[in-house]
């Protein structure tokens, strides 16, 4: 085993411990903080793959971005939340089993497969050849899914501000 | 499987995470707990993309999949949110075996 296995098995045992926490937490709150090293892990096994720029944005957007957003989320609706966590779990039994039967199928298929695989070339920088790719060949995907973040900003201000427009329109 | 770090290594652990995040979606009641467990389950599918951009043949065009991945976490996480918060000024409530306003 060299420094990049060591490395790779204390961030994969990182990711999948803070996953745990996240999924079997009792506290929602403890859930959200499970959920930051989750993705701390999951930018660090990027970085190990090469990718640079997505282990950047994945920091920036899901740590930034979305974490903040869920924490919003739990305070917004805290009032419900700090009575039945103790029972804010159902259907126990058919969840292992099927949770469990997924990944060990998972897990089986794509141990005993033999992968076609290039091997590893030499990690180079990916943001210009990524920007040149979202320019040239995924232009459409590109444009599309900023008029995707516009249409989800806009429903999403729609969608959650409060019903005092009614009488404001009548 | 040798312990040897590869391409098998990177797609067991975001099985495993993948996994989880059935396992938070189906068993959660509190629907921010499922889109926290949805996010998982995200980030699965976004390791494999980069794994196999990483070992496969397909270079770059596995991460700039994963941009997109990200984009689309993103607006959903904010409607999904905006939903929940609705439904809670409603119905008082996010659990999301009681919002059943439609059955009754």
């Amino acid at each position: 085993m060299n420094w990049y296995d060591i490395i790779f098995y204390v961030f994969a045992l990182l990711t999948i411990v803070s996953a745990v926490g996240v999924v079997f937490s009792r506290n929602i709150v403890y859930a959200a903080f499970s959920l930051l090293f989750a993705f701390f892990g999951v930018a660090a096994l990027y970085v190990l793959l090469a990718a640079d720029f997505i282990a950047i944005t994945q920091i920036l957007l899901y740590v930034g971005g979305i974490l903040v957003l869920i924490v919003f989320g739990i305070m917004l609706t805290s009032r419900a939340n700090s009575v039945e966590m103790k029972k804010g779990i159902l259907r126990i039994a058919p969840s292992v089993i099927v949770a469990g039967v997924i990944a060990g199928t998972l897990i089986g298929v794509l141990t005993t497969t033999r992968w076609p695989s290039a091997g590893m070339g030499p990690a180079e920088e990916t943001a210009k050849p990524i920007g040149t790719l979202l320019m040239t060949n995924f232009v459409l995907p590109f444009e599309l899914a900023s008029i995707l973040l516009l249409v989800a900003l806009v429903g999403a201000v729609i969608i959650a501000r409060r019903e005092e427009r009614k009488e404001g329109l009548k | 499987m040798s312990l040897h770090v590869g391409l098998e290594q990177f797609l067991v652990v975001s099985a495993i995470l993948f996994s989880l995040g059935i396992y938070a979606v189906i068993s959660r009641k509190n629907a921010i707990m499922v889109l926290m467990g949805i996010e998982l389950i995200l980030n699965a599918a976004n390791i494999n993309f980069i794994a196999f951009a990483r070992f496969g043949i397909m270079n770059l065009s596995g991460q700039v999949v994963a941009v997109f991945v990200i984009i689309l976490a993103a607006a959903e996480a904010a409607v999904l949110l905006a939903i929940v918060l609705n439904i809670f000024q409603q119905l008082n409530t996010v659990n999301v075996d009681e919002v059943d306003k439609l059955k009754n």
